[in-house]
């Protein structure tokens, strides 16, 4: 059994989003990275179904060699290798071309990513690679359990989840609960040091988006309190002068 | 030339958020002259429900009612959309945001060849190139996105355009697709779905409870809340984590992100992973015991009280204007 999980290296979630450049290149003065939330899910359910297994894991992410750190993370947290694709993550596509390429070398069973990105917001990176191998791809997941050759996991719907079945090789999107975080210990970390990350370089350079600028929201105006002993006031603040009522 | 609009149903209704993405279809045609805005339905739900798409803006529907569409199935329902896509000649695809249309979208971009933005809060810019704006950093910023291929999907977020309600109701053409058994490789065993609630992702208002109600068994006075309001109910993280509240109910940066009018937080401190899920309201109400938490920075209207008296108050205050 060879399991895949792929990870983002993305701004942790308490950082201010703040852009150079004339407002073209994303500011990571002061910023720390981190494994995508969601992917962290993703390789924490990865971990258990591996020792409960005994399958392989390998880790990947598209990125350049800023990202090592939280490659080695991921080995501290228990994967049993590293597959960095040496280049900018161009877009959604280009990213989904190289996962698809390192796929089909190694025929993983489980694809394991994150339901998306906690930068670029995508969520579709799982279903383009799913559709380039011609294999399912099931997101938002938030239960996966593996019986013999299938696969039982529970997607998180517009008000509730629905139970699905299917077999391997699969794709999924991960989200909680599906596992806890793991954090790394003394002895992952040292571990993590001397396993393999192989680097690759790219195979194809074609993407179909760009970004070209970006934006940040009008700053919000104070807020105007209402005495908690006149809470009619606040009804007719909604009703005359947000008029949402 | 044509826009074709995939369309989600619950409850033998067309979701709202599809219907906005219609409206959204036939506002990017009249922009960019974009020909005819074509819906496409599928699986079982009554063809007089699927002639209002018209209202929204549609000028025709086409409807697979094949009982095995009616479930989500990813692939079987990607494979029927670009089917209907390739027979209208659409070189636009616009749908909402939702759990099954990103799963759905992600698939088509690569069977159409087409180049995919999510989460799109506006019209597309054409006069130089064809640049969307998106929303990233969950909420915190937006990205203006030139697309470069000739086919083109959106996924809309709620509130991109405004939904038509002046459309007239269309001509629904019922369809008999041939789709590839393997498609349906993946089974849908059973679903586990609240029924007859507002839905959190659709929701216009939307009363959010965390840790500052204390227990779950305080949710009847928000439910009541929610109820004078036409709200859905969410809550935050840690209080679907230990169980008070279902997960689907859970706002934030790894939960729901909602879009609504109007957000009433109660009894949530405001952590930046909270917002992220929320900044894309258009009014924001925070009812707080602590004058300090950070909420209130992001509020429009707030109230420095304890919930459990002034949440009651809020309550009769509403059903008096009625
Ligand atoms: C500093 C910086 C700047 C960036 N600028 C841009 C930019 O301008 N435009 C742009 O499109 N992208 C940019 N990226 C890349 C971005 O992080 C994503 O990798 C890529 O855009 C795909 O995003 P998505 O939101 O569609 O992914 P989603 O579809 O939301 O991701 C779903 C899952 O796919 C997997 N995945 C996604 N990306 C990767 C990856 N790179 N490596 C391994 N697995 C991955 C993860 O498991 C993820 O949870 C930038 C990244 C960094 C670090
Ligand atoms: C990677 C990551 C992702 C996360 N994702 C999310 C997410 O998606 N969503 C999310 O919500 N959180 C998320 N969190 C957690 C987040 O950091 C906060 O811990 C969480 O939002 C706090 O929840 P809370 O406001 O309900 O609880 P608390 O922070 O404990 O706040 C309770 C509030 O209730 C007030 N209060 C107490 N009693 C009363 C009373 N009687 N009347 C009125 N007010 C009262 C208190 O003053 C306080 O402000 C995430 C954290 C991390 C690290």
């Amino acid at each position: 059994m060879k399991i895949l999980v792929c990870i983002t290296h993305v701004p942790d979630t308490t950082s201010k989003i703040q852009f150079t450049d004339n407002n073209t290149k994303f500011d990571k003065n002061g910023v720390q990275f981190i494994i995508g939330p969601y992917d962290d899910y993703a390789l924490a359910r990865a971990v258990e179904l591996k020792e409960q297994l005994n399958a392989t894991l390998t880790v990947l992410n598209v990125g350049e060699a800023e990202t090592e750190p939280t490659l080695r993370k991921a080995l501290a947290i228990g994967a049993d290798d590293a597959i960095r694709v040496n280049s900018f993550p161009k877009d959604s596509l280009f990213v989904a071309k190289q996962i698809t390429a390192i796929a089909k070398e190694n025929n993983y069973d489980l694809i394991l990513m994150g339901r998306e990105s906690i930068d670029f917001n995508g969520g579709m990176v799982h279903g383009m690679v799913g559709e380039m191998l011609g294999i399912p791809s099931i997101s938002p997941v938030m239960k996966l359990e593996i019986e013999g050759t299938t696969v039982k996991m529970a997607r998180e719907i517009e008000g509730g989840k629905e139970y699905l079945e299917a077999s391997l090789p699969l794709i999924a999107g991960c989200q909680e609960p599906i596992a806890e975080w793991k954090i790394p210990n003394m002895r992952g970390i040292m571990s993590a040091r001397t396993k393999p990350l192989n680097v690759v370089e790219p195979v194809d350079e074609s993407t179909a988006t760009e970004v070209m600028q970006f934006q940040l929201p009008p700053a919000k105006g104070a807020v105007k309190l209402v005495d908690k002993d006149n809470v009619e006031e606040l009804v007719k603040l909604l009703k005359n002068d947000a008029k949402v009522l | 030339m044509s826009i074709l609009v995939y369309i989600e149903h619950a409850e033998g209704a067309i979701k709202k958020t599809s219907l906005e993405a219609v409206s959204y279809g036939k506002a990017l045609s009249d922009k960019i002259g974009g020909g005819d805005v074509i819906a496409v339905a599928l699986g079982a739900i009554d063809s007089g429900e699927l002639k209002k798409a018209g209202i929204a803006g549609a000028s025709k529907i086409i409807h697979d009612a094949n009982d095995k569409l009616t479930a989500g199935v990813i692939q079987a329902h990607a494979d029927a959309v670009a089917q209907v896509y390739n027979q209208v000649g659409a070189n636009t695809l616009v749908l909402a945001k939702s759990s099954l249309g990103d799963a759905v979208a992600a698939r088509l971009a690569i069977k159409l060849n087409a180049g995919l933005v999510s989460n799109v809060v506006d019209l597309p810019e054409t006069s130089d190139g064809y640049k969307v704006k998106r929303s990233i950093y969950t909420g915190k910023a937006f990205a203006e996105t030139v697309i470069n291929t000739d086919h083109k999907i959106l996924a809309v977020k709620k509130n991109a355009v405004d939904l038509l309600t002046d459309g007239a109701e269309a001509d629904v053409e019922s369809v008999s697709l041939s789709i590839d058994e393997a498609n349906f490789a993946t089974s849908i065993t059973s679903t586990d779905k609240a029924t007859g609630e507002i839905l959190l992702p659709e929701a216009d208002i939307v009363v959010s409870g965390g840790r500052g109600m204390k227990g779950p068994e305080n949710w009847g006075m928000l439910e009541d809340l929610a109820k004078e309001l036409g709200a859905a109910t969410g809550c935050s993280k840690p209080v679907s984590d230990i169980g008070w509240r279902p997960h689907h109910e859970h706002v934030g940066q790894t939960g729901v992100k909602v879009a609504p009018t109007l957000y009433v937080a109660v009894g949530i401190s405001g952590a930046i992973q909270h917002l992220a899920g929320v900044n894309s309201s258009k009014y924001i109400v925070v009812i707080n015991k602590d004058p300090e938490a950070p909420f209130f920075k992001a509020a429009d209207y707030g109230i420095v009280g304890d919930a459990f008296e002034v949440i009651p108050k809020l309550t009769e205050a509403l059903k008096a204007i009625k």
